[in-house]
Formats: structure tokens, C-alpha cells, sequence
């Protein structure tokens, strides 16, 4: 604690809480306030009600969020093992080739979500590869788009992971399969769950992509509440929010448990 | 490490990782053919990085049985040839051994060689038994062979009680004799060592080091390669010893003798604190010592190294062989003014300028020290000090 003094602790610690209320706790409170309001004319709602939740058990938005948990669950998958594959093969690479390989991993995550979608669309809708109006191409394109995370996570975890215990590994006979199965891919499990947690929060709050070439019957909660707030029902928009924000959390705070377990060993 | 150890825990007859598993799955006796075959070779072992030459020819036999400890500074090449054993580094020349076979191009699962580096990287996610058994599975062996060989290699380094703990429940000791049994497990062909008690405290260091020694006795025929850079390591488990500077081995042999007879400057200042004083005109006397003239004195050493008359070298005497006497004169004589005095709980350091040299002597806790500018006499027994080359070793 660089603060010493026992007011300035109170003074820091207050100003932190404001700031965080004002920039994270204010917009999610107005949401969820929103997804319950009847009628908002004025400071706080007139009246509360559970009917945007009602419609989006309903409506379309049951399956919207089974679409967006699906999308994100699949990309995620093909990600981390794409990443972690690229990971573990460029580490022992030279310097060069490796920063350069590196670049073009991370290009992805540089360019505007916009951008791959329209790359997609231009590059799947002419043959001799035609994926444009299916759910493939969505899953290319959140998969283009978060890889470059899981990428980064893994090779993060494996330069942080000492050269020693492969080689000790390796001494004692274990081949190149053994090494992996049983010493790596334990060791940077923190930096896998990581990963995928990081790639899945992405997925399923991507938009930019997925509104320019999501084929009919395969909506993502974002695309739905975009929908929704474009037509003006910002009540059933937020309650969608909030169902886009909770089963997330709810799959991040399961991940992070697992993750948990894992640092602990 | 006190329970002694079954004879048939270190034979070794395993080449490859194939062999290993048809060996692990009996447990054969003891055969004496064993330890013909189990020391290391360089031969002319050559290691650059893009250019840069960071083992230079290394030439070296490691006898079955033997501990051979590398020594030197940072830097001079001594983990890049225990790495180059293990198959972690490849050389650009040469060949290695191990036993009768060339393993340079053999990848190092394949070697058969138990390894304890400094960190002990015990893999954190495995309880100890499980570290201990992981060679063992990773070659296939039987549960049978398996649960044996853990339960003897825990038992070897006194730690059977501990292991159902994980790495983070053990201490750096502990951790550092499950990294040993880890090793030892797969019944490795040579065991090599990589300052493997440098992340000790003091006092586990002095501790381990009576272990090791006393590892190596109850297993006679484990030849060891130990890396470290530290003199007393070395002087007190090996038997020989390689002293090793910017990739050349400047020095190699038996431990006594090369702490006693260095053959040239930097071996005698890096193994052990030597006092070197520039001395001429090598006269041989008998018996292997030769006379010396130092200033205005005449003084007597072994000349091991048979320097002929006339030649320029150094007086090497250890600051243990010095002795304070009464009165001046006599043979092998010195005269120093007290330059200062430490106490250092069991002896007494006092540092002398002799003719211009400076000259240390430790002995037995003074009751009253010798003051700064205090004139002393000298004396040492020639027959413990010993003449070496004027080179650096190069």
C-alpha cells in the first residue's frame, strides 16, 4: 500500500468506488433497471415489471442465446486448439521468424470486426468456396476474429513456464507426446481456461462481424438486442442484455473455478 | 538417506527408451558387465551459438563410477557440456558418449540419463511419488515395477513419508532429494547434476552435500557428472575434477592432486584461495622439491610439474599451509608486515604484505591478534607447497 495515513486510505479507497460506480457500475445499473421498468419518463421508473423477461423466455430470444453460447462455445474450442497448436509450435522458433509469425497471428485482432466481416462475405460468396447464408461463415468470423487472443494467452503461459521441467521430462524418457499430454498442457492450464474464458466473453458479445453475414435461424443475442434497440424496445433489449450478461458470467465464473483449481496445484 | 540401498536399484543395462520398457518389466540381477559401461566420453565436443564458441574441443573421460565434478566461472562452459550429455545442446563437433554408445545424434528421452537441475523442476501439478514415478511411466513399466522402484527411490533419500505432498508442501531440501529419486528411479546410466544445490540456504547445502557423498557410497557404481561453481562442492564429493574457462578445460584430475599441485594460475586461484608469489631460478634438490629464490629468500616446493632451472613461475601456498613462528630466519622463511585480521568464528584470516605481495594465512582463533603494521614471521613446510607455470592455462 503506497497510501500510509488511515484518512488517505478512506480517500483513496472512496475515490476508487466512485470512479468504478461512474464508469462500470452506472451503465450495468441503468440496464438492469431498464429490463424491469414498465414506463421510464422520468429520474427512476414509474413502475417495475418482469415482462421483457417473460418475452424473451418467449420469443425468439431463448434460441438467440442457445445460438450465441453454441457460436461461442464452438469458436472458442477451434481457437484454443488452433492457438494453442501455433503456440506451441512457433515458441522454440528463432526470434525472427517467430516475430514475424506473431504478427500475422495478431492481425486479426488489429482490424475492425467490420472489416473481417466484409473480408468474409466478399471472399465466401463467390465459388468456389460458398459459405455465405450459412452458419459456418459466423463461425469463421468469430473465429478469425478471437484467436488472436487465445494465441496470445497461451504463449504468454508457455514463455513463462521453465525450460526445465520439459527437459527434465525428456531426460527421464518421456517422448514428445508424454511431454505434452502429461507436463505442458497441465502446467499452462490457467493460461488455457484463460484463454478460452477470454475468447467465449468475446464471442458472445461480438457484433460487428456477425450483423453483416449471420444467415436467417442463426441469430447471436447481440445481433437480437441490436435488432431490438433499432426498432425501439430498449426494455426488452435490456432484458436481453442481461440474459447476454449473466450467462456469460455464469460460464466465466465456472471457467475461473476450474482455472482456480488448476493454479493452485 | 540412511536406509541402504538394493544393489539392483542402479544397475543400469537400459540403451534406448525401447529397451527401457522390455527392461523395466523384470528386474534382473546385478551383472558386473554394468560397469564397463556406464561412464561418459567427449571427444573433441564443440558447441558454438551462431558463431560464437561456447565449448571449445572438449575432450574428457568420465569413468564408470566416478564422480566428476566441471568447475569454473559463469560463462565458461560447464552447464553447456552437461547439456550437451543430457542432448540439449548439439555440438558442431565432436562425439559423446555414454557407456559404449555414441549418443550424439540420440535424442535425449532416449539416453537413459537421470538429471537434477538447480530448481529441481519437480512438476507441480504431481504429488512426489508422482514425480518420482513419472520416468517410469513414461517408459511403460509394470505397476508392479513401478510401485518397487518408487518406494525404494523415496525410501533411498529418506523421503517415503512424504509422498502423497506436493512440491509446494516440501521444503527446497526436500524437494531437491525427490528430484534425485526422481532421477534415480529409471536406473539412469550416468546421473548428471546441474549446481544442484545452489538454491539451498547454507546450512541444507552443507547438509545435502554430506547426503550426496553419502548417496554416492551406497551406490558405488553411479557415474555422476556434477556442474557447479562452487570449490567446496567439488572438492568434497569428487573424485575427479575439470576446471573449465571461456569452453577449454584448462585443468582436469584427481581432486587432491589438482587442489594440491595445480598446473597453472587459474586453476590455484579458483580452487581454493591459493597465495601466489612470483618466484625464479627452479633448482631441484631431491626428492621432487626444487629450490626457489623469492626477494633475498631461498625457499623449497615440490616442482610436480618438473619446470626446469630458470624458469619463471609461482610458489602456491594455501592459506592453511601458512604458519606464524617466533623469531626470524631459518628455512623456508618469510618476514610480512600485518596488512589486517578477521575473525571468523572458527579462525583467524590475516592478510600480510610480504615484499610487496599480498599473502593470506588462516589459523586457529588468535587469543590476542596481531595488530595492523605489526611485523610477522612465516614458515611453511615445502612439501605442501608447490611450484606452478606462470600461465594462465590457455
Amino acid at each position: 500500500m503506497l497510501v500510509w495515513s488511515r484518512a488517505g486510505r478512506i480517500l483513496a479507497w472512496t475515490a476508487a468506488a466512485l470512479v468504478f460506480a461512474i464508469v462500470y457500475g452506472l451503465p450495468i445499473g441503468v440496464i438492469a433497471l431498464a429490463s424491469f421498468s414498465g414506463q421510464w419518463n422520468d429520474v427512476l421508473p414509474s413502475h417495475l415489471t418482469l415482462v421483457h423477461y417473460a418475452n424473451a423466455l418467449r420469443g425468439d430470444s431463448a434460441e438467440q442465446a442457445q445460438v450465441s453460447i453454441v457460436t461461442g462455445f464452438a469458436a472458442s474450442a477451434a481457437a484454443l486448439i488452433c492457438g494453442s497448436w501455433a503456440a506451441l509450435a512457433l515458441r522454440n522458433l528463432a526470434r525472427l521468424p517467430k516475430r514475424a509469425l506473431d504478427v500475422l497471428f495478431f492481425v486479426p485482432s488489429a482490424v475492425p470486426s467490420v472489416s473481417v466481416g466484409l473480408a468474409l462475405l466478399v471472399a465466401f460468396s463467390q465459388p468456389p468456396v460458398l459459405l455465405n447464408g450459412t452458419r459456418a461463415i459466423v463461425l469463421i468470423a468469430h473465429f478469425v476474429l478471437i484467436s488472436a487472443f487465445t494465441y496470445g494467452n497461451v504463449s504468454a503461459g508457455l514463455a513463462r513456464l521453465p525450460p526445465e521441467y520439459e527437459q527434465v521430462a525428456e531426460s527421464l524418457g518421456a517422448r514428445p507426446f508424454y511431454r505434452l499430454r502429461r507436463v505442458i498442457l497441465p502446467l499452462v492450464a490457467p493460461y488455457l481456461i484463460a484463454a478460452f474464458s477470454l475468447s467465449f466473453a468475446l464471442s458472445m458479445g461480438e457484433l460487428g462481424a456477425t450483423v453483416m453475414i449471420y444467415p436467417p435461424g442463426w441469430v447471436t443475442l447481440p445481433v437480437g438486442i441490436f435488432s431490438l434497440s433499432d426498432r425501439g424496445s430498449i426494455f426488452d433489449a435490456s432484458a436481453l442484455t442481461m440474459i447476454l450478461a449473466i450467462s456469460t458470467l455464469i460460464v466465466l465464473v465456472g471457467l475461473s473455478r476450474i482455472s482456480s483449481k488448476a493454479s493452485v496445484r | 538417506m540412511a536406509t541402504p540401498v538394493p544393489s539392483h536399484l542402479l544397475r543400469s543395462d537400459i540403451a534406448t527408451a525401447g529397451e527401457a520398457r522390455s527392461a523395466l518389466s523384470t528386474a534382473a540381477a546385478p551383472s558386473l558387465a554394468d560397469r564397463r559401461v556406464r561412464g561418459i566420453g567427449f571427444k573433441d565436443v564443440t558447441v558454438a551459438y551462431g558463431g560464437l564458441v561456447v565449448l571449445d574441443a572438449l575432450t574428457l573421460e568420465v569413468r564408470s563410477g566416478e564422480i566428476v565434478a566441471l568447475i569454473g566461472p559463469s560463462g565458461s562452459g560447464k552447464t553447456t557440456a552437461l547439456r550437451a550429455v543430457a542432448g540439449f545442446v548439439r555440438p558442431t563437433r565432436g562425439r559423446i558418449t555414454i557407456g559404449d554408445r555414441d549418443v550424439t545424434n540420440i535424442a535425449p528421452y532416449a539416453r537413459n540419463i537421470g538429471m537434477v537441475v538447480q530448481n529441481y523442476a519437480l512438476f507441480p501439478h504431481m504429488r512426489a511419488e508422482e514425480n518420482v514415478a513419472f520416468g517410469l511411466r513414461a517408459r511403460g513399466a509394470s505397476q508392479a515395477v513401478l510401485r518397487e522402484r518408487v518406494a525404494e527411490s523415496l525410501r533411498l533419500v529418506g523421503m517415503e513419508a512424504y509422498a502423497k505432498r506436493y512440491p509446494r508442501e516440501l521444503s527446497g531440501g526436500q524437494q531437491q532429494r525427490v528430484a534425485i529419486a526422481r532421477a534415480l528411479a529409471i536406473r539412469p546410466q550416468v546421473l548428471l547434476l546441474d549446481e544442484p544445490l545452489s538454491a539451498l540456504d547454507a546450512q541444507i547445502r552443507r547438509s545435502m552435500l554430506d547426503e550426496l557423498a553419502k548417496l554416492h557410497r551406497e551406490l558405488p557404481s553411479l557415474t555422476v557428472l556434477y556442474v557447479t561453481h562452487d570449490q567446496t562442492e567439488a572438492l568434497t564429493l569428487a573424485d575427479h575434477i575439470g576446471i573449465m574457462r571461456d569452453g577449454k578445460l584448462i585443468a582436469f584430475g584427481a581432486s587432491r592432486s589438482l587442489y594440491r599441485h595445480p598446473p597453472n594460475r587459474f586453476s590455484a586461484e579458483f580452487l581454493g584461495r591459493a597465495n601466489l608469489l612470483p618466484v625464479t631460478s627452479v633448482q631441484p634438490i631431491g626428492r621432487g622439491l626444487a629450490e626457489v629464490r623469492f626477494g633475498e629468500a631461498v625457499l623449497a616446493a615440490t616442482n610436480p610439474h618438473g619446470l626446469p632451472q630458470g624458469a619463471d613461475c609461482l610458489l602456491c601456498v594455501r592459506p592453511h599451509d601458512l604458519r606464524l613462528r617466533q623469531g626470524e630466519g631459518g628455512h623456508n622463511a618469510l618476514a610480512g608486515i600485518v596488512e589486517s585480521v578477521q575473525w571468523q568464528g572458527e579462525a583467524n584470516s590475516i592478510v600480510l604484505d610480504v615484499e610487496g605481495h599480498r599473502l593470506r594465512l588462516t589459523c586457529a582463533p588468535l587469543g590476542e591478534p596481531p595488530e595492523p603494521g605489526t611485523p610477522l614471521a612465516l614458515a611453511f613446510d615445502p612439501h605442501v607447497v608447490t611450484l606452478v607455470p606462470e600461465t594462465s592455462g590457455d
